[in-house]
Parts: structure tokens; C-alpha cells; sequence
């Protein structure tokens, strides 16, 4: 970490003698995908926990419920997700606590952002993704990168096999590539948005071998959050 | 002293009292810095932090059943490749509703556990009768061990956190150096994860939890495998078993040993 440490000085070094380094960080895996409706949301994350062939546990959900509007998809360096999102909880009380009301969708968003980038010279290894209802009652997604920056989408994959599940999302939630009229396009309702979100994992928990077990599925409306539990690949 | 972390604490606000801590009324004032210099002041060539295990332990093996949970781990603690202790209890009883099994560095594992017992005696001169729980502890553990990789300069320690919580569900968590932590009805240490994990995985009855007896099974198994494949394993072995009831460290225990098939395999 310093660059004022040993490694500086090779005419000190011993022949032979290891020099361990630790790493702080350490990928446990699994995936997240989110996808907004018109007054929906949904969001799926696998319950895989593993680092290098280990499986840890095959039963660990990576949504954190932050309110009943907002369900935070967090994967990545677990202790980092652990400790990120035990501060927002944190953030989350205290903000009910002085202005007597539950943060809002977008506000989340913003503090999301805030926390993960105060920690820019030392980051959360995490791959965020963040669905809820906005102040105007429509779905949305927010993405971050893991110093954070912060995008408003409609659809977002992330995690392990955030690159495998994303193009699919493109072409069949964004419509990309595809030669038809809008009114020849499917209508995105709930069923539509679970039915793809599981089609995605499904085929992720093929090629990816930090995804599978099961997912979790979060559909968040206006009424609240319904969960649902699909079970995938167990190798 | 409350503990060795709050003295890097930053105050709540501007001259405010850092976690832990008094308020200072006079305000303004430098707080007494009262941590060793070498743990806050860099060297001219920077700081250099151990990096390496010296004495470890290999497996813990915990198991969860549906009245309570088994925490198993030999007596075998090594130097190297130097099988240096040959008879060190590893399962530890916290509490009548806590168990611990310590795996890899051993001393960070003897360091911990008196800040552990510190606490325990805390708790019960409060003489409220309200006990710690072991998900109480393993949160505390992660704070501890996420904080200490955050400074670069980790406990090499992977602990086993088993017991009961309140109306007696059962709890079995494993923490590692970084502060990762999860709950399973099966969690394990060094070779125990590749060599353990597998076997109870596949004899778990589905939707219900283990016997106390399928649990005790398993672990005898389990250390008999451990023995024979891990050689970092000795053949004696602790048991600590948490139920409402309270908690008790048995043993230790012997493998049971047969090397009569030794001479049908070539190269023995």
C-alpha cells in the first residue's frame, strides 16, 4: 500500500524470504438483475455465496430491503456488502429519526452514491444495483460502479455475470436490434419482466460458475414487495 | 480502556466525543492519543504489518441441528509443516448459549478469545441475566476483523460462531480475516470446507434439519475422513454442542483408527 514500504528498497531484500501480501479484497460472486416497469419494479439476485471453487453457502440472498419502496441488489467482496449496506440501515434510521417520513427512492440513490464514493481511494468492491418506486410512482433502476457512480436505467444486470445477462436484457427489454414496429413489441408487464429475469439466470447459471443454486426474485409495486424463489443449478 | 479500536474512532462531530468515549464540556481540547506509537505513526519507510501465519490450526466443522448446533475440531495445532501442539482444545465455550471454533492463526485465535472472555465477564458483572448471543457475537466479530483488513493489518483468524438465540433457534455463522460472514447449516475451516462440507451437504434430509444424532454421526465421520486425508490433522478431537440447555465442550475424542486396508494400496 505505501509507497514509501520495502518493496522500494531491492538491494535490502533477502534472497528467499516470501513476502505474503494480503489482500483486502476477495470476490464471493453472484449476480443481480433489475428491471423497471411503468409502476413496477423487479429485481432477481442468485443466492450463491462462494470464493474460488468454494461454495460457502448455497441459500444467501444478496437483496437487502431498505424500505418498502427500495431493495438494494449488492454483490461482489461480501464483507464489503456486509459493512456497505449495514451503514446505509444506519443512514436509512437516521434520516426516519430527523425528518419523521422514509427516504425516498431517489434520495437513496444519491446517498448510495455519496457512501460508496467517500470511500473512493479504498472502495467497496461491490457491484450495485438499486430498484424501487420513484416519487412519481414509476419503476426504476439505478446502477453503480464501485467508487460510485451512479446511473438512473430501466433494466441493469450486474455482478458475476453482468456481461452475459446484459446484452440479453438489451434486446429484450431495450428492444435493440430488432426489426419491429413498437406496436409489434411485447408490453412489459410483470410477468413479462419475471419471466426474462428468470430466463436470464437460468442460462447464466450455465456458463457462470459463481451463479446458480437459486434467485431470489423482489417485485416491488406501489402495495409493497412480493418474493419469489426459483431454484437453479446446483453444481 | 473499553477496547483497542475506539481509540482510532473519529468523534460523532466537531470536538464531540468519538464512540465509547466521554464528552469533553471545555471543547477544543486534543484528545489523549493513548495507542501504542507504532500502531499510529508510519515509520520513515513506511509500516510494515505481519503478513503471515506462524502456528495454525486446520479444520472446525460446525453442523446445525434442529435443536442446536455441534461445533467439532482436532487438537492439532502446527508450525509449518511441524506438527508443534498436539493436544489444544479449538472449540471453545463461550457462554452457556455461545460456542467458538478457531481455525488458522492460533495466537490471533488466543488474542481474540481473551478480548471475547473480557467481554463475557462484562456481561455478567451487568448481573441482569441477559446473556450474550452468538449472533450478537459474530456481528461484533465482523466489525472487529472488517476493520482490521480495512487497516491493512488483519487477524488471521477463521472462526466457527455457533449457539443459540433467543427461543432457542439455532445459529451457525462463520466469519473469516475480512469480515465475511454467512449463516448454513453446515460450516467449516481449512480442509474441512473440501473435504467436509461435501459429505454433510449430501446426507442433509430435505426440508428439515438435522437429528442430534445425524449431527453427531456426521462429525465423527467427518474427522475420521479429516484425519486420514488432511496431514495437518491429528486423531484426537473436541466436540462443543450448544443446546437451549446450555453449552459443554466433550472429548477429547479418538478417531477411530483401521489402517489394516493400508497394505492393499500401491505405493504405501
Amino acid at each position: 500500500m505505501s509507497n514509501l514500504g520495502f518493496q522500494q528498497f531491492p538491494e535490502y531484500q533477502v534472497p528467499g524470504v516470501q513476502q505474503a501480501d494480503f489482500s483486502p479484497y476477495e470476490s464471493n460472486g453472484g449476480s443481480i438483475v433489475a428491471i423497471a416497469g411503468d409502476d413496477f419494479v423487479v429485481i432477481a439476485a442468485d443466492t450463491r455465496l462462494s470464493s474460488g471453487y468454494n461454495i460457502h453457502s448455497r441459500d444467501q440472498s444478496k437483496l437487502f430491503k431498505l424500505s418498502d419502496q427500495t431493495v438494494l441488489g449488492s454483490t461482489g467482496c461480501w464483507a464489503d456488502t456486509l459493512s456497505l449496506t449495514g451503514l446505509l440501515k444506519v443512514r436509512m434510521q437516521g434520516y426516519e429519526h430527523t425528518h419523521l417520513r422514509t427516504m425516498a427512492t431517489d434520495a437513496v440513490a444519491q446517498m448510495l452514491s455519496i457512501t460508496m464514493y467517500n470511500r473512493r481511494f479504498f472502495p467497496y468492491y461491490v457491484s450495485n444495483i438499486l430498484a424501487g418506486i420513484d416519487k412519481d410512482g414509476k419503476g426504476v433502476v439505478y446502477s453503480y460502479d464501485p467508487i460510485g457512480h451512479c446511473e438512473r436505467a430501466f433494466y441493469r444486470a450486474g455482478g458475476t455475470a453482468g456481461t452475459l445477462l446484459q446484452p440479453v436484457l438489451d434486446n429484450q427489454i431495450g428492444h435493440k436490434n430488432i426489426n419491429l414496429s413498437s406496436s409489434e413489441l411485447p408490453k412489459l408487464t410483470i410477468e413479462r419482466a419475471v419471466a426474462i429475469a428468470s430466463d436470464t439466470f437460468i442460462s447464466a447459471a450455465e456458463r457462470d460458475i459463481y451463479t446458480g443454486d437459486s434467485v431470489l426474485i423482489n417485485i416491488i409495486t406501489k402495495d409493497g414487495i412480493e418474493e419469489k424463489k426459483l431454484q437453479l443449478r446446483l453444481d | 480502556m473499553l477496547n483497542n479500536y475506539n481509540g482510532l474512532a473519529q468523534p460523532f462531530w466537531q470536538n464531540g466525543p468519538a464512540p465509547g468515549q466521554f464528552y469533553h464540556f471545555t471543547g477544543g481540547q486534543q484528545q489523549i492519543q493513548n495507542l501504542p506509537r507504532e500502531l499510529t505513526t508510519a515509520g520513515p519507510y513506511g509500516t510494515q504489518r505481519n503478513t503471515a501465519r506462524i502456528t495454525t490450526g486446520s479444520s472446525v466443522l460446525g453442523i446445525r441441528f434442529d435443536g442446536g448446533v455441534m461445533i467439532a475440531a482436532d487438537t492439532m495445532v502446527s508450525y509449518g509443516s511441524l506438527s508443534r501442539y498436539q493436544s489444544i482444545d479449538r472449540v471453545f465455550k463461550i457462554n452457556e448459549k455461545i460456542l467458538l471454533g478457531g481455525g488458522d492463526d492460533f495466537a490471533d485465535i488466543q488474542s481474540i478469545k481473551r478480548t471475547i472472555d473480557q467481554k463475557m465477564i462484562a456481561d455478567q458483572c451487568r448481573a441482569d441475566e441477559i446473556e450474550m448471543k452468538p449472533t450478537e457475537l459474530a456481528m461484533w466479530l465482523t466489525r472487529v476483523l472488517y476493520n482490521r483488513r480495512t487497516r491493512m493489518n488483519p487477524l488471521f483468524i477463521d472462526v466457527v460462531v455457533g449457539g443459540v438465540n433467543a427461543e432457542g433457534k439455532p445459529f451457525l455463522g462463520n466469519v473469516d480475516l475480512r469480515g465475511r460472514f454467512y449463516e448454513d447449516f453446515v460450516v467449516a475451516t481449512g480442509f474441512a470446507r473440501h473435504l467436509a462440507i461435501p459429505l454433510v451437504r449430501e446426507s442433509k434430509p430435505a426440508g428439515r434439519e438435522f437429528t442430534a444424532e445425524e449431527a453427531s454421526n456426521l462429525i465423527r465421520k467427518c474427522m475420521e475422513v479429516l484425519y486420514y486425508r488432511d496431514t495437518r490433522n491429528t486423531s484426537k478431537y473436541t466436540v462443543g454442542v450448544c443446546t437451549p440447555s446450555g453449552s459443554v465442550v466433550e472429548g477429547p475424542y479418538k478417531v477411530d483408527e483401521n489402517w489394516s486396508f493400508a497394505s492393499t494400496i500401491k505405493g504405501y
